[in-house]
């Protein structure tokens, strides 16, 4: 009775599409880069970094979406990085990324006590405010979960139209899809491999970083260590889950964060006083984990995806 | 066509020199393709045709050399500029995404890139038109994942016309096609060459050469070695020409057959996935002959292969070794009793790629006494193993230490060949041995199965080609839909005759007598 009524409650999918925005943002960066060909396994760090960045830009005295803008730079700078490492170089993507992770990690780190050597507990900056859509906003259950949300939200649907758009409707898009099935079919029209898969890594990378800046910018409004907390991780496993298809992958996010959210409220009601907390915590993990059994087992996945390229070998 | 003396040089290649490493894979070449002019490349597997005409789409760069298209410099090693100059080329290896459908493999790179949409309606429409005008059936909107691969070759050519190719370049176009498909590839490109289009045609199959070319240029060890109007020539010419020496023919001589060494009796083994299984299947398998599998590929030639390369176990029936019921089996128990492998796909089950030629030479017998002692591997003696085979089965490699990806077709089943036949092996299954090799080559590997065969090996040659199995084999079964006719003996059937058994024609009389 009492799930019931916590998935009939307008405040419970608010929340849902709250703890969704980062992760969709960031799997679209993933599925941009895996469409490409290029496993980022930077994600986690790249997310940290990006958490960091737009809320030490506002804190620095920057406005709020040159702070958005400040993360997507750095993150389009450690996917350069990668790109670099994985393309040309074609270095293995399970260590590259592995050390971007550590990179992008550390750095932020090390930034973050440089810049802030004094602080005890991190300073608040003034984030995102709602933004109530008007007239859909007062609609029953759709309008507060919706349409009553963090610009950023909004923006992170709108990524979901674009990466779609630009997959399956532009020659950009074309050209990305070849790229991660068959490297050579590419360069054989006269496309540079190269070029594409840096590029596709950059601006995945890019959208990862924003992914860790809404939950400075619009989520906690602060910047703690060990925020961003293996969300990166899930993301590599909601792209699996939506089969490399956006519209699929911007589901699975929704999915997970609902089970996020409703482990949340389950730990209020007295069932939460008889199980340890800890079973709350893992629920929404063991529930991706049969999600993804399920919903991926026919997925076509990219035929080049973590395979190096090199031209003229054969 | 007339008029060859007239005919503009649409491409000039003057002194085209690649080196890989140590070995020079194309020396010095210099030749003029004219307007309306289809030559042919022909030359022994690593003789330097596809490194070349890589050099030509600017896959590669050229050591030295340079080449010019109509009239102008090709910047070297672009492959875009070698498009926008016209060119088109099919690879050996097609070049498509299997993800994406046939138009948009087509318009793949021909739109810029950062347009907000792509004109799916009119390049449907041209690649239909297209496809209609040069005979090229294929359905525009198909996945080309589920394509066959004739199709896919179709797609291939159509990319090129689709960009206005005026010179298009075929690599061993038909080595992947039936007959009546490649019949249908010449009627294509004779459209094309008459509509002012210029070809180069690589192959190895000679009455390809003189079917469709007007000239044709034999390549050797990489150097340009011969020229010739095609009319002025003939099959044995050009073979003499390619392998340097006059071809032998093969000599088959007659060999008592000595005793059964591999029976199968009723045997059937179940469909896996597209294999078709067996289905009570009789065969035996005798001491110095030859018995050879005719048949449509996918018609139980892959089980049987399986079978009795122990990978395979019988779901009925009974597989006796020299007598003895077969009750463990496994490859590695099928190797230690004696059966030899050639597999059927050598890139991807007979070889290791980036393996050397030593580690791919014992990869059977690594663990014999000779490689290694109490777990330790003697690498000096595996080289030695290596260095033995390299030299007496004639493999052209660098050394030993090379990795087997670089090395030719030919090159590599020789490798596999002195893998199999230096262990005395006394049952040799031969899955399409000569698959995509050139004559030298075919008649080396055929050469050694009839030793092996004279030495008292019981050979199974399973192969697609119908010549090769009337030529070699001793006894002739036939093969369809996992059925096996009963065997004919050399020279008994005709041709037409095993063709109506290959096509399920008697098999239900023969299943009454069993």
């Amino acid at each position: 009775m009492e799930i019931l009524d916590i998935l009939l409650s307008a405040t419970f999918w608010a929340a849902a599409i709250r703890i969704a925005s980062p992760l969709i943002f960031a799997t679209m960066g993933e599925l941009i880069c895996e469409r490409a060909g290029v496993l980022n396994l930077g994600i986690e760090g790249i997310m940290i970094a990006g958490a960091f960045t737009g809320w030490f830009a506002v804190y620095a005295g920057m406005p709020l979406p040159a702070g958005v803008l400040m993360a997507l730079l750095i993150g389009m700078a450690f996917g350069a990085l990668h790109g670099m490492l994985t393309v040309p170089f074609g270095l293995s993507q399970h260590v590259v990324g592995l050390g971007v992770t550590l990179l992008a990690t550390s750095m932020t780190y090390f930034t973050y006590r440089l810049a802030l050597p004094e602080v005890t507990s991190p300073p608040r900056i003034e984030a995102f405010a709602e933004w109530p859509v008007p007239v859909l906003s007062d609609l029953p259950l759709v309008g507060p979960a919706l349409f009553s949300q963090s610009p950023l939200t909004y923006l992170a649907f709108a990524t979901v139209a674009a990466v779609a758009f630009t997959l399956h409707r532009t020659p950009l898009g074309l050209a990305l899809r070849a790229v991660g099935e068959n490297p050579a079919s590419v360069e054989a029209q006269g496309l540079s491999v190269t070029g594409l898969r840096i590029g596709a890594v950059m601006a995945g990378s890019g959208l990862m970083a924003v992914g860790g800046a809404f939950l400075t910018m619009s989520a906690f409004n602060s910047f703690f260590f060990e925020m961003v907390n293996g969300r990166g991780w899930i993301c590599i496993a909601l792209v699996v889950f939506g089969a490399w298809k956006p519209w699929k992958s911007l589901l699975g996010a929704i999915l997970f964060a609902a089970f996020d959210a409703l482990q949340i409220r389950l730990q209020q009601t007295p069932i939460g006083a008889h199980v340890p907390y800890q079973v709350f915590l893992m629920m929404p993990f063991a529930l991706s984990i049969l999600a993804l059994i399920l919903m991926s087992r026919r997925a076509e996945v990219p035929a080049a995806l973590m395979v190096p390229y090199n031209k003229g070998e054969r | 066509m007339g008029g060859q003396a007239q005919a503009r040089a649409v491409l000039r290649l003057s002194g085209i020199t690649k080196r890989f490493g140590s070995l020079v894979a194309n020396d010095a070449i210099t030749f003029d393709l004219h307007e309306g002019e289809v030559i042919a490349l022909l030359g022994e597997n690593g003789a330097g045709k596809t490194t070349l005409m890589n050099i030509l789409f600017g896959h590669y760069s050229a050591d030295e050399g340079s080449v010019k298209l109509f009239g102008a410099p090709l910047p070297p090693g672009n492959p875009r500029a070698a498009l926008a100059a016209g060119v088109g080329m099919v690879h050996q290896h097609f070049t498509l995404a299997d993800n994406l459908t046939v138009t948009e493999n087509i318009t793949l790179g021909t739109e810029p890139l950062w347009r907000m949409g792509r004109s799916r309606a009119a390049a449907r429409k041209r690649v239909e038109d297209l496809s209609r005008d040069f005979g090229l059936a294929v359905h525009p909107d198909a996945r080309v994942g589920n394509l066959s691969v004739g199709e896919r070759q179709r797609v291939e050519i159509l990319k090129a016309l689709y960009r206005d190719a005026r010179i298009l370049i075929l690599d061993e176009p038909t080595a992947v096609l039936t007959p009546q498909e490649a019949d249908d590839l010449f009627a294509t490109l004779k459209k094309a060459v008459a509509r002012g289009m210029s070809v180069i045609f690589i192959s190895h199959k000679l009455h390809e050469v003189m079917a469709i070319s007007s000239r044709v240029l034999v390549l050797r060890h990489g150097k340009l070695v011969g020229e010739v109007r095609t009319a002025d020539t003939d099959k044995h010419q050009l073979a003499t020409m390619m392998v340097g020496a006059e071809v032998a023919e093969l000599e088959v001589r007659p060999h008592a057959p000595g005793p059964v060494l591999l029976a199968l009796k009723g045997v059937s083994t179940p469909a896996r996935g597209n294999v078709t299984g067996l289905r009570n299947v009789t065969l035996d398998l005798r001491a110095g002959q030859i018995t050879g599998l005719a048949g449509v590929s996918g018609n139980g030639q892959a089980a049987l292969a399986a079978l009795i390369g122990g990978l395979e176990l019988p779901d009925k029936g009974e597989m006796t070794l020299d007598g003895a019921s077969v009750e463990g089996w496994s490859p590695r128990q099928a190797v230690d009793a004696g059966v030899a492998r050639i597999p059927e796909d050598r890139h991807t089950t007979g070889t290791v790629a980036d393996f050397t030629l030593t580690e791919n030479a014992i990869l059977e017998s690594y663990g014999d006494a000779k490689f290694s002692r109490k777990g330790w591997m003697d690498w000096r003696a595996a080289e030695g193993f290596a260095q033995d085979i390299i030299a007496r089965y004639d493999v052209r490699c660098p050394g030993p230490a090379t990795r087997i990806r670089l090395l030719s077709g030919g090159n590599m089943q020789k490798l596999i060949l002195g893998r199999v036949l230096e262990r005395g092996p006394k049952i040799i299954l031969a899955n399409q041995p000569v698959r995509g090799l050139d004559i030298g080559a075919v008649t080396y590997v055929h050469q050694r199965l009839l030793q092996a065969r004279d030495e008292s090996a019981a050979v199974l040659l399973i192969s697609e080609d119908l010549d090769e199995v009337m030529a070699l084999s001793d006894v002739i079964h036939v093969i369809s839909e996992g059925r096996l006719s009963p065997g004919f003996a050399r020279g008994a059937m005709t041709p037409a005759q095993l063709g109506v058994w290959m096509a399920g024609h008697g098999f239900e009389r023969s299943d009454h007598a069993a």
